[in-house]
């Protein structure tokens, strides 16, 4: 008690003027409860689900089983050295992560309308427990990833090393747009709605299950825009082996780093009206 | 160091906002039909440049009718929303009964409850490791601990929540409305948390709408309507004018020649409440004596009559009548003039809460009645809470039309 009189913090109360201050050192003063938000949200999830841990192995594991059974007899990509169920299950743990990760944080808002009308936190932190509790799921399954690897004939090297770089690009980038979309879901109800038909199609702009090269080259360049493409061409090269697309990797950085900073720029904007509107 | 100094604080809100553009869709048609068109939105303050300050240990009672304001300047407070113009400056930690189980999750047990919503509060884990006993204790779940609070009745609920906010131990409290929860040894033990909390130079922030509430635990209070403060002083005297305000009623009453009560024989002049120090007032404390005065004017001298007052409360029952029966007035007949009559009503006779006067004057010999004027003016008793009334050490909701300090006596004999 005594502790917390002794130097009484002086708030100052005004209307928000400040373009561009992202008050990333308040999250720092709450990263307790950014701590247990998110473990809040992984025991939930655990607890709700029947077989729990168990769903965050079978979901990427089934499709990409079901991928595999239809892509390696009805389209052959034969092209590429690495044996598809790899390709595809790698490609897949990252997709999985950044579609749930963005749809939680999309919904973050809302469900914890109490949190935004009642206390006061930093509201960034509803959507960052979000995104980060999901890495539970893409954790299990990158362990089940490093267990059946062994079993394919694929060079493991030193690049595995750089793929921890790839995995928290994924974490930001979907922080990204999960944010965006958090923000917009609280002014316009209609997001809920328009969030799943686009994660569809940035999931098939993507290079999730399949190889980009089975595109014609005159297309290739729009990949170049689509963040995921360098991501998850860096992240495979890194754990199944294969060149890295250097052009590609930054450029993916580059637009993420982007993508984040416009994203907290609107969400700062945006969140001084949540607890009128929500 | 003040702890809370408001400068200037304004808050606009847009009606419709919410609705207009609820969709993306509509966003887009709003848009394209405002080209050209000038838009134009209904504007409202609900806080209209107020300024005030609060200090250490002040326990400070916020009324007002709904949509006054109150809720904004607190969200203001607990920096949930950002007020349009001036400024609020808050020193140390604010923690807020605004709704007490924030962060509360069904699932989660009552101990990852309460460190959950003592994170929320911005408790450090440390803090909360500490103070963990005593929060179990106060919310009385010691052996529920490890169970998912959807399992807790609603009380333990409560209880639970309300510990955890209540050891927040926060420089500055917010409570609203929390004492209409829990039992009443549970409702005596938030008042006592309430006291303590003022008492260590502390300050609390009350929002309720049980005006007795607010005269008997805040040392002062701010009427705040349509966004603007109407009246800052004692909470008692504010309280007395808010209720006088809303029942259209005074703690005094002065009629004009052409519109007073009575006939060609007496006509009411004025009437008023007070207390020991001759100043009229709206709000008592139970434990003094309250006086009532009227004032009437005889204009056909010769006729013997009786002043009176009826005093009902807020259920509309009449507590009592009262003539003047002194030798005095009692049987002589009255000269021309003005008259003042008072009537004194002991200290501790009354309950807590309102009292509506009724003046009268009547002859008893022949039941003549020269004037009886109904709900003239109006007062409240409140109840200090410091142990030295009827209430005694009770804290709860007291039942009776009147509550007079009684002198009991108890014999005890050792059983053999």
């Amino acid at each position: 008690m005594r502790e917390l009189t002794d130097k009484p913090l002086l708030v100052e109360i005004k209307p928000g003027r400040k373009w561009l201050n992202f008050d990333l050192g308040e999250l720092w003063t709450y990263r307790e409860l950014i701590y247990f938000l998110t473990w809040r949200e992984i025991k939930i999830r655990y607890k709700q689900t029947a077989i729990g841990v168990f769903w965050a192995i079978l979901q990427p594991v089934l499709t990409t089983v079901i991928f595999t059974a239809i892509f390696s007899s009805f389209a052959r990509f034969g092209s590429t050295p690495i044996p598809y169920e790899m390709f595809a299950l790698s490609g897949l743990l990252i997709w999985l992560y950044v579609n749930t990760a963005v749809s939680n944080a999309s919904a973050s808002l809302i469900v914890n309308t109490q949190l935004v009308t009642k206390v006061y936190i930093p509201r960034l932190i509803l959507p960052l427990a979000m995104i980060l509790s999901g890495l539970a799921d893409l954790l299990i399954g990158l362990l089940v990833l490093s267990l059946v690897l062994p079993f394919y004939p694929v060079h493991i090297g030193w690049q595995a090393l750089l793929a921890p770089i790839f995995v928290i690009e994924a974490v930001f980038l979907a922080l990204s747009v999960g944010i965006l979309s958090s923000a917009l879901n609280v002014r316009f109800r209609d997001v809920k709605h328009a969030l799943p038909f686009f994660l569809q199609v940035w999931m098939f702009m993507s290079p999730v299950f399949y190889p980009v090269e089975m595109l014609p080259d005159k297309w290739r360049w729009m990949f170049s825009f689509n963040p995921l493409y360098g991501l998850l061409q860096g992240f495979r090269a890194s754990i199944l082996g294969g060149p890295f697309h250097w052009r590609a990797i930054a450029m993916s950085l580059f637009v993420t780093f982007c993508l984040l900073v416009f994203s907290l720029f609107i969400f700062k904007k945006m969140e001084e009206d949540f607890a009128d509107i929500i | 160091m003040v702890p809370i100094t408001v400068e200037n604080l304004s808050k606009l809100y847009y009606l419709g906002l919410a609705k207009k553009h609820n969709s993306l869709r509509d966003l887009l048609s709003s848009f394209a039909s405002s080209i050209g068109t000038s838009s134009k939105k209904k504007e409202l303050w609900a806080l209209n440049d107020i300024s005030f300050q609060v200090n250490e240990g002040d326990t400070l009672g916020i009324i007002g009718k709904n949509g006054a304001g109150k809720s904004t300047l607190l969200k203001i407070f607990s920096r949930i929303t950002k007020p349009t113009k001036g400024k609020a400056f808050i020193r140390g930690r604010v923690g807020s009964l605004l709704e007490v189980g924030t962060g509360f999750h069904n699932e989660l047990s009552g101990r990852e409850n309460i460190y959950m919503s003592g994170a929320i509060m911005g408790m450090k884990h440390r803090e909360i490791d500490r103070k963990f006993d005593e929060i179990v204790a106060f919310a009385e779940v010691e052996n529920f601990l490890d169970t998912a609070v959807k399992h807790y009745s609603s009380g333990m609920f409560m209880r639970l929540a309300f510990s955890v906010a209540a050891h927040l131990e926060p420089e500055i409290l917010i409570v609203d409305e929390v004492l209409a929860v829990g039992d009443i040894t549970f409702q005596r033990k938030c008042l006592n948390k309430m006291h303590d909390i003022s008492d260590h130079g502390r300050t609390v922030l009350f929002v309720s709408h049980n005006m007795q509430s607010v005269a008997s635990l805040c040392t002062r209070a701010i009427w705040l309507d349509k966004g603007n403060i109407r009246e800052d002083g004692p909470a008692p005297d504010v309280v007395g004018s808010y209720l006088n305000a809303e029942a259209n009623l005074g703690n005094e009453r002065v009629w004009s020649d052409h519109d007073s009560p009575g006939d060609e024989i007496i006509k009411l002049r004025k009437i008023r409440v007070f207390s020991d120090e001759q100043q009229t007032e709206a709000s008592f404390d139970i434990r003094r004596s309250i006086s009532l005065e009227m004032a009437y004017e005889v204009l056909t001298p010769g006729k013997i009559f009786s002043p009176a007052f009826h005093l009902y409360n807020d259920e509309g029952i009449c507590l009592f009548a009262t003539n003047d029966v002194t030798q005095q007035w009692r049987t002589r007949p009255r000269e021309k003039g003005i008259y003042t009559s008072r009537v004194e009503i002991p200290a501790n006779l009354l309950a807590e809460g309102r009292f509506y006067v009724t003046a009268a004057a009547f002859s008893p010999l022949n039941h003549e009645t020269y004037f009886l004027e109904r709900d003239t003016i109006a007062f409240s008793v409140y109840d200090p809470l410091e142990g030295d009334s009827a209430r005694g050490d009770f804290a709860g909701v007291m039942i009776g039309a009147v509550r007079p300090l009684l002198n009991w006596e108890t014999d005890y004999r050792q059983e053999r």
